[in-house]
């Protein structure tokens, strides 16, 4: 489970583990072997090709630099969304200030934003000719940057902020959770005790959110490593730069697959060594439906120093970008986009991002619940296996894919005609069915996650109880799990929706013909150099990214309601 | 039982997907962005009565055909870069294209071995400089190294096809030591870090950031034609005649190619033929103000707004041979950095 950092760690098994429906186990099974088949393509192919030949030149001019410049910007975005998500998410459970509720859901927003379309927005808004510049030069008459000096984002911090600001709700959210949901007993009785403000974020709130707090960073941090877009345009050279440098310009596929399994093996192993740390603590859990911690109502300074805190991350993670993109709608007369394309684009993301986000959640839920109930020894290893995709950069996942996919589908089409002298076409990859494999290959550990994270909250001691009570297997998961995990199940469908709607490299490469989604189109003209143009569908992404951002941020709201079972 | 419905509707929804298998149809891979090459298939099939089933793909174009093998749908690839055809040609996915048309339309210098690949269009990666601070109309590319340069010159990064494809280009004449030292003078000049996009070196130079800068034809030729912003970078800009001393311009193309295993052969060598005619080069090369390979187009966009075009003469294939190195060359003088 160490990929998956789950959000609590459970004070000990329950009593009786029974052996999990072999249902579950297959299915666990499978999409761990389904999750294999890239990781072990790519494998493959770094060591059919050229054997080790890029590794001197890498060495000797490109890593010393790479390596520096990808631990800073990890470390920069970890800071940046470590201390963003938690600070916020500490704020918004534990006190009442004016704007709390709607900046509950604004805080999520900015990730309905593809980082790429915010770095591309940044660039412009704090540009020559963007509104900043143009105000400064307005009141104090200066010309040209020959006479002043001005922020560049174009550079490695610039990448950390503006990746930090795209990719901070994945803290939030999962930390926001923990503090909503567990620690009201903790965090009450240290209030009585007259702990004051700071000691009880320092000493009880942060350390309890630990487990969530890594959850969250281990998603923002895979999806820093594995960006493409932004670093590129911001001028960042980061491993990952390097992989597309090796196969693109320097023409070896084996090489650029070498330095990523290189890279996978590295993050594993962080992500365990995580885990083990984190292992030897326990968290104990009521066996009382947790409930949420009363807010202190603040006034005052104080209450509107909260507010502000809170609202500029999403002031310059959504509201920001969002205002430009609008405004550039407005101005060119974007309106005119709105046609048969862009509208079947629009049913296209939809459904099959739907689609996608029920398939992999269920197939989370069951991994879960295989590993709740489960007693095999393989299963945390399956569990394991199953959240890989995650890890691996978008593009370079696809590749992987490509060849599976390609060879089963040459088997069918070769097989049908000769069976029935006719073929079907290429069936995975001449339908979307290989997008909405690469989509649960790649988002998977986000469903597991989400499903642990709501099964933490369950004691196991009430398993017990149900048991003793004489309940089956069937009825525990029918009536006592899916009813106390449904909000977190939701949560995890609408994270999973949010990012199958952002998806660009895989969409790009696996699609079939005449199949674009909103991504795609705004990548068409994101690469011709005029982003702008792609506003339009860049909004609709948003629009349609802000109904999962107030679900989830409900999610945590509505729960508490004082139901103690 | 939501897996058994989820998977239920997956099989259903790739079915549905599935695309149909049309009479008359060719099936188009490109790494051409879509708008810019919409209205020539438009055209295509409105004279032609063949539908085009398009993807715009980015990187990875030639490993799906690959994958694919034998039953790709795959009939026309197109690509902007010499290398990237060049390395699908190399990859034994095309076949020849034989036309007649095509041999009379396309020099022999912008066809690749064996007709396995034909270009298209070309667009030049020349350098233009501040109209108000620069006082000179022509330039080698070998005095963007001069010292006089330093802190003024803007590019976009080092490892950028566009640029790989001129320092190779810089290679093949030159050699590695040379185009080295190139590199190292022309990094000691850079005004800022390497990066961006081709059009952000024209609102640096607005900016009064950068004096003189590297840019593709076609992105001077959109700026001057946009309505917004983007219409003062190109008038604070002003294009320079930019050669190799004592050659031409550095040239690249868009080119298209004949899959091996095209189910629509036919209509393939159709598209390609049609992409050649001078209706489509006006559209395929003025949309986006390149230089049409065919010479019956006459009055190109690119050519009324930047004068005619004296390509380099080192081969292309010694281009996308070169790009390793010069890929490597950019790495070893920390180029980007």
């Amino acid at each position: 489970m160490s990929l998956n950092a789950s959000a609590t760690h459970v004070e000990r098994p329950p009593a009786t583990r029974w052996r999990p429906s072999t249902r579950l186990l297959y299915v666990a099974t499978a999409a761990a072997c389904l999750v294999a088949l890239p990781v072990l393509s790519l494998a493959f192919t770094a060591l059919s090709g050229e054997a080790l030949t890029v590794w001197p030149h890498l060495a000797a001019n490109v890593l010393p630099v790479a390596l520096w410049n990808t631990a800073l910007l990890l470390a920069g975005v970890a800071l940046f969304c470590g201390a963003v998500g938690t600070g916020a998410a500490w704020l918004v459970t534990q006190y009442e200030f004016p704007g709390r509720r709607s900046l509950e859901w604004l805080l999520v927003l900015p990730l309905a934003l593809p980082t790429y379309i915010t770095a591309y927005v940044y660039v412009e808004i704090l540009g020559f000719q963007g509104p900043f510049q143009s105000a400064l030069r307005a009141l104090t008459g200066w010309r040209s940057l020959r006479d002043y000096w001005f922020p560049d984002p174009r550079n490695l911090p610039g990448a950390v902020l503006i990746l930090g600001l795209v990719l901070y709700p994945y803290v939030y959210l999962s930390v926001r959770a923990l503090f909503a949901m567990q620690s009201a007993a903790l965090i009450e009785s240290a209030r009585t005790l007259g702990t004051r403000r700071w000691p009880l974020f320092w000493r009880i709130g942060l350390p309890m959110a630990r487990p969530a707090l890594a959850a969250g960073l281990t998603l923002a941090l895979l999806e820093t490593l594995n960006d493409i877009g932004a670093s590129e345009y911001l001028g960042v050279r980061s491993l990952t730069i390097s992989v597309y440098t090796t196969w693109i310009n320097r023409g070896s596929l084996a090489g650029a697959t070498q330095i990523a399994c290189v890279m996978l093996l590295v993050v594993v192993g962080l992500m365990v060594a995580e885990a083990r740390t984190r292992g030897a603590r326990r968290f104990s859990l009521p066996v009382k439906r947790p409930r949420p911690v009363g807010r202190i109502q603040l006034s005052g300074t104080r209450a509107w120093t909260a507010s502000i805190v809170c609202f500029l991350p999403a002031l310059f993670g959504a509201v920001l970008p969002l205002m430009y993109l609008l405004g550039e709608f407005w101005r060119r007369d974007l309106i005119a986009q709105a046609d048969a394309t862009l509208w079947r684009a629009l049913a296209n993301t939809v459904a099959i991002s739907a689609l996608s986000a029920a398939l992999i959640v269920a197939i989370g839920l069951a991994i879960a619940a295989a590993l709740r109930l489960g007693r095999e020894r393989a299963l945390p290893m399956l569990a394991r296996i199953a959240s890989l995709g995650y890890a691996l950069p978008g593009t370079v996942l696809a590749l992987g894919l490509l060849v599976p996919l390609a060879a089963f589908d040459n088997l069918v089409a070769d097989a049908s005609r000769a069976l029935f002298g006719a073929s079907p076409g290429l069936l995975l990859l001449g339908s979307g069915a290989a997008l909405v494999i690469a989509y649960l290959v790649r988002f998977l550990t986000i469903a597991v996650n989400g499903v642990e994270s709501g099964y933490a909250r369950i004691s196991p001691r009430i398993d017990d109880a149900a048991r003793s009570l004489g309940a089956n297997r069937h009825e525990l998961l029918h009536r006592l799990h899916w009813p106390l995990m449904r909000p977190a199940i939701a949560a995890a469908a609408l994270l999973v929706f949010v990012d199958c709607m952002k998806e660009l490299p895989a969409t790009l490469l696996l699609r079939p013909l005449n199949f674009d989604t909103l991504a795609t189109l705004v990548y068409g003209h994101a690469a011709r150099g005029v982003f702008e143009d792609g506003a339009l569908a860049a909004l609709l992404i948003v629009a349609i990214g802000i109904y999962p951002a107030l679900r989830l941020a409900r999610a945590g709201e509505r729960q508490p309601a004082s139901r103690e079972n | 039982m939501t897996i058994k419905t989820a998977l239920a509707a997956t099989a259903l929804a790739s079915c549905l997907l599935a695309a149909p298998a049309l009479a008359q149809s060719v099936n188009l891979y490109t790494t051409r962005e879509p708008a810019l090459l919409n209205p020539v298939i438009e055209a295509f099939t409105k004279d032609t009565g063949i539908k085009v089933n398009a993807v715009f793909l980015k990187d990875g174009l030639q490993q799906r055909v690959q994958a694919e093998g034998a039953n790709s749908p795959a009939d026309v690839m197109l690509v902007v870069d010499v290398g990237e055809i060049q390395a699908i040609a190399d990859a034994g996915i095309t076949q020849p294209v034989k036309s007649a048309l095509v041999d009379k339309t396309v020099p022999a210098a912008l066809r690749g071995a064996g007709d396995n690949w034909i270009s298209l269009t070309q667009r030049a990666r020349i350098v233009v400089v501040s109209k108000d601070r620069v006082k000179q109309d022509a330039i080698s590319y070998d005095e963007l190294a001069d010292p006089k340069w330093k802190g003024k010159f803007c590019i976009r990064a080092g490892q950028h096809p566009y640029n790989n494809a001129f320092f190779a280009a810089y290679l093949a004449r030159n050699g590695a030591e040379k185009t080295e030292t190139f590199l190292k003078a022309i990094k000691a000049n850079t005004a800022r870090k390497p990066g961006g996009g081709d059009r952000d070196v024209a609102r640096d130079i607005l900016s009064g950031q950068c004096d003189i800068a590297i840019i593709n034809t076609y992105y001077i030729g959109l700026m001057s034609k946009a309505t917004n912003e983007q219409k003062g970078w190109y008038d604070a800009i002003r294009p320079l005649k930019t050669t190799f001393a004592g050659g031409g311009t550095h040239v690249n193309v868009s080119a298209a190619a004949l899959a091996k295993n095209a189910p629509n052969k036919d209509n393939g060598v159709k598209l390609i033929e049609y992409m050649l005619g001078e209706k489509a080069q006006h559209l395929y090369a003025d949309g986006n103000f390149e230089y049409p390979v065919n010479a019956d187009v006459k009055e190109a966009a690119a050519v009324k707004l930047l004068g005619a075009l004296t390509p380099d003469t080192t081969p292309l294939s010694d281009i996308a041979k070169n790009r390793k190195a010069a890929s490597e060359l950019v790495d070893k003088v920390g180029f980007d950095n």
